[in-house]
């Protein structure tokens, strides 16, 4: 096996530490910490996207670093840490499983993606294909991090960081998707955003709290 | 037949009134608050569309067929239509019923009462001219949207008054029963396609389909046509929708689209399956004596008059079914002379009812309007004080308990001369059961009389039952015109059988094949199937019963004129005598309620003997709705509820749900 250059081992490595990332939100129980570790998660984005575009000189790859830089890595995070001050939330309750099984289950998580990914990087013709397992698995992690949180902030955090992995799987499999599906979707993440803010400030309004097993309450029967 | 000229098509004709209607019911919208606009012009406007559809229908039943596609429906699925004898013959009926009714209607509609007039306009010219594309449809798509049009509008008109909990509940009832016959109705024209995934209905009269397969398509169009119909035990909506609905919408219903259900089941089984067997037939007498027996005595013990007519509507369409269900055995033996007999008593019937029961219809909205009582513990004696209701209405009463001279004897005679050659069906077993049929009907048009002499008697003779009735007023000009014209059709169809007869030929030429013969005695008398048998000629009839009231009446006040007086009734010494000592409604339909107990779910309260003022109530109820609906209602509740178990309520199990899904789906890629 041919060495690798040296710019895809740097990609190899983002790859790795984005994983890492993941599972780091998975276990992390302060919400400040889990934005933080979002805005992480956006700058090692940032630099994967920008590391593919010097490598394969496609120009709207620049581009879509600089969005990710100024949305993922400062607009999302400050919005947040702005809305985690006037909610007054700091901490999530106990997550539904313990951490402990929560990161069990995300190894299984991340064996099954990177089966998944196989016949799919044989079938890419990107160099960037090897790294598609893993985007795979931080989609995964983020919802698995949505199902075991309790607090509305958390699992609005986890939903974006299972963006972020979309957003890097399609990096690797095709080098990004085209321009205008981009922007779309950074639009939609932001209007999201504003939205889920509104409903947190609803939800605050009505049950005194963010805790969203008072929603169980709205079912039909009894 | 040799080709005519014909400068215009009848075809064209009724389109065009069944367009001019939804021309009218959407004028309504220019003003929809206004009461004179739609009662003075929309209305009658629309009356006159029915006389020219029913002109046109007329002078078209024995035109050859004509057929035509239109431009509407989806893309490569237009809507054929086709005007045939039997398309035209209730299209007739359509257009006549529904011009005494629109006219009823101009006059009966008030402020203030449910919806506004001008959506109650659209509904109800929708209603008619979706009835009318049902009638000339001739591909199962243009039938099924038009059929489920015709639900819907009937549904609006039906929750006129939704604000009312018990009439929503009504409404979804006739909703939920509709929508359940319409699956069955689709599901056999599916069958009948025959794989050839072709749904004109003349793909469907060259489909070749296995006896099996065509015996399925004709169960499922008896039960989809059959819950339109209300047979038992698909009726349960009847009595609910019915007294829920404005009086004219109700006469619509019953008198209108029941028979379009009528339609669709001779259409289906007459026109697009070909080979019926013998034992079609008996499966829809079954159904249809059924339906009149139970229909009859429901009608008998009910205390809520448009309730009393709605259970009267279940037991004539199980006449009409009865009818149905002898021509298929007859046919299916290959006796087509007897087959034309009893599908002529079929169509006579059909038509008869639409005109006295619209007549029925009107009067208790008449009477409902005057009085403000449906209770009929609460009317009475309101022949003094509503003449014109009362003795038009008299003619619908006497029309339907089948007294001659007028229409119903006509048709329920003919019914009766169709079963005394049952003897001459193959089928041993079936010769032997069909006598019990005739008994059946023969029951059934006794009870009929006695239903509607209750009827009568309660609400218009005797005195009133309560002081309030003093001021009930009688209908106005509009109303009064409608019951004129429907009660001059059920005379005019009463006395002319024989022309009415030789019209419904060309429907018997066209279904079964054969001519029905003729029947007419010097065009006066009728005569089925040959005058050796028996005959029947309302004319002389009718002439030799006014000669005797004339010359009786007469000679009474010729002979004791002088010496006669008007004074108080004989009160047989008891000179107290004041109205809570006439029967009630409740003690007429006693004895019925006593010998047909085994019907009824009845809860009794009796008074004890200590009661300072005693009260006797009963209330009799259905039992197939507890037999079939109230279990089937609890398991349809009951898978409900089991799958509202995937409910929880909490986020995290919705998002495990999603979670789940992609990882299964992905699994299946991998």
């Amino acid at each position: 096996m041919a060495p690798l250059s040296f710019d895809l081992q740097l990609l190899n490595g983002c790859a790795a530490l984005l994983l890492l990332l993941s599972f780091s939100m998975l276990s992390q129980r302060r919400i400040v910490n889990l934005v933080n570790l979002l805005a992480l998660q956006g700058a090692l984005l940032c630099a994967a996207t920008l590391l593919v575009a010097v490598r394969t000189g496609q120009g709207h790859l620049y581009l879509s670093a600089v969005l990710t830089l100024a949305l993922k890595v400062v607009g999302l995070p400050l919005l947040l840490h702005r809305l985690i001050r006037r909610l007054n939330v700091y901490w999530d309750a106990e997550p539904v499983i313990n951490a402990s099984g929560t990161m069990l289950i995300g190894l299984l998580i991340v064996v099954f993606a990177f089966g998944l990914a196989q016949p799919i990087s044989a079938l890419a013709s990107t160099a960037t294909r090897s790294t598609l397992g893993i985007a795979i698995a931080v989609i995964l992690l983020a919802f698995l991090t949505m199902i075991t949180r309790r607090k509305a902030m958390s699992q609005v955090v986890a939903f974006l960081s299972m963006e972020n992995g979309l957003f890097f799987g399609a990096m690797s499999a095709t080098y990004g998707m085209p321009m205008v599906v981009e922007l779309g979707v950074a639009l939609d993440v932001l209007v999201a955003m504003l939205v889920l803010g509104v409903f947190f400030f609803q939800i605050r309004e009505q049950f005194d709290s963010l805790d969203l097993h008072h929603l169980e309450s709205l079912k039909e029967t009894e | 037949m040799t080709a005519v000229e014909v400068s215009f098509s009848y075809l064209d004709a009724c389109l065009g009134v069944l367009v001019a209607w939804g021309a009218i019911g959407v004028a309504g919208l220019i003003r929809p608050r206004s009461v004179e606009f739609a009662g003075r012009t929309l209305f009658p406007l629309g009356a006159v569309c029915g006389v020219m559809l029913t002109v046109v229908a007329i002078a078209s039943i024995a035109a050859p067929t004509e057929r035509a596609v239109l431009p509407v429906g989806l893309p490569d699925l237009p809507f054929h239509i086709r005007r045939d004898a039997l398309s035209a013959v209730f299209l007739a009926l359509l257009g006549g019923a529904s011009a005494g009714i629109s006219v009823f209607s101009a006059g009966y509609f008030r402020k203030g009462e449910g919806a506004l007039p001008g959506l109650l306009c659209l509904e109800y010219h929708v209603f008619l001219a979706a009835m009318g594309l049902v009638l000339i449809a001739d591909d199962a798509y243009a039938f099924m949207v038009a059929w489920e049009t015709m639900a819907l509008a009937s549904y609006f008109l039906v929750t006129t008054q939704h604000r009312i909990a018990e009439i929503r509940s009504a409404g979804f009832l006739y909703l939920l029963i509709a929508h359940v016959g319409a699956i069955g109705i689709l599901l056999s024209f599916g069958v009948m396609q025959g794989g050839s995934w072709q749904f004109t209905f003349d793909a469907m009269r060259s489909a070749h389909i296995a006896p099996e397969w065509a015996s399925a398509a004709f169960c499922l169009a008896l039960f989809g046509f059959g819950a339109k119909a209300g047979l038992v035990p698909l009726h349960v909506w009847l009595p609910e929708a019915h007294p829920a609905a404005p009086s004219p919408v109700s006469a619509l219903m019953s008198g209108v689209m029941l028979k379009t259900a009528v339609y669709g089941l001779l259409r289906v089984s007459f026109d697009l399956l070909h080979g019926v067997q013998w034992w079609w037939g008996l499966l829809a007498l079954a159904f249809g004596l059924g339906s009149a027996f139970y229909g009859v005595i429901f009608a008998a013990v009910q205390t809520d008059m448009k309730r009393l007519l709605a259970w009267s509507s279940i037991e004539n369409l199980g006449i009409v079914f009865t009818g149905i269900g002898l021509t298929l055995v007859f046919q299916g033996c290959d006796m087509s002379a007897l087959a034309a007999l009893a599908l002529i008593a079929t169509l006579y019937h059909a038509l008869n009812h639409a005109f006295m029961k619209s007549v029925l219809f009107l009067g208790t909205g008449s009477v409902l309007h005057a009085t403000g009582q449906r209770n009929l513990g609460r009317l009475g004696g309101l022949i003094h004080r509503m003449p014109w209701v009362t003795w038009l209405t008299l003619v619908g009463v006497l029309a339907i308990a089948g007294l001659p001279p007028l229409n119903g004897f006509v048709s329920e005679w003919l019914l009766l001369q169709a079963f005394l050659f049952a003897g001459e069906v193959p089928q041993a077993f079936v010769n032997m059961l069909l006598p019990v049929g005739a008994a059946v009907v023969a029951l059934c048009t006794a009870l009929a009389g006695y239903v509607m002499v209750k009827f009568f008697g309660v609400i218009f003779l005797g005195q009133p039952r309560e002081a309030s009735l003093a001021g009930a007023h009688d209908a106005g000009v509009m109303e009064r015109i409608g019951l004129l014209w429907l009660a001059g059709a059920c005379i005019a169809l009463g006395l002319l059988p024989v022309q009415v007869v030789h019209l419904l030929g060309s429907v018997v030429q066209e279904l079964l094949h054969v001519g029905p013969g003729d029947w007419g005695v010097d065009g006066w008398l009728l005569a089925p199937p040959a005058a050796r048998h028996a005959s029947y000629g309302p004319l002389a009839l009718f002439a030799v019963t006014v000669a005797v009231v004339v010359l009786g009446a007469v000679g009474v006040r010729v002979w004791f004129g002088r010496r006669a007086r008007r004074g108080p009734a004989w009160d047989c010494g008891f000179v107290r005598l004041d109205s809570r000592m006439q029967d009630t409604a409740e003690g007429f339909g006693q004895p019925i309620r006593h010998m047909f107990e085994p019907f009824f779910s009845m809860q009794r309260e009796l008074p004890t003997p200590f009661d300072a003022l005693p009260r006797y109530r009963v209330t009799v109820g259905d039992r197939i709705w507890g037999l079939v609906y109230a279990p089937l209602g609890a398991v349809v509740r009951g898978t409900a509820e089991f799958a509202a178990r995937l409910q929880q309520g909490r986020i995290a199990t919705y998002l495990l749900y999603s979670f789940v899904t992609l990882v299964v789906l992905l699994a299946l890629v991998l």
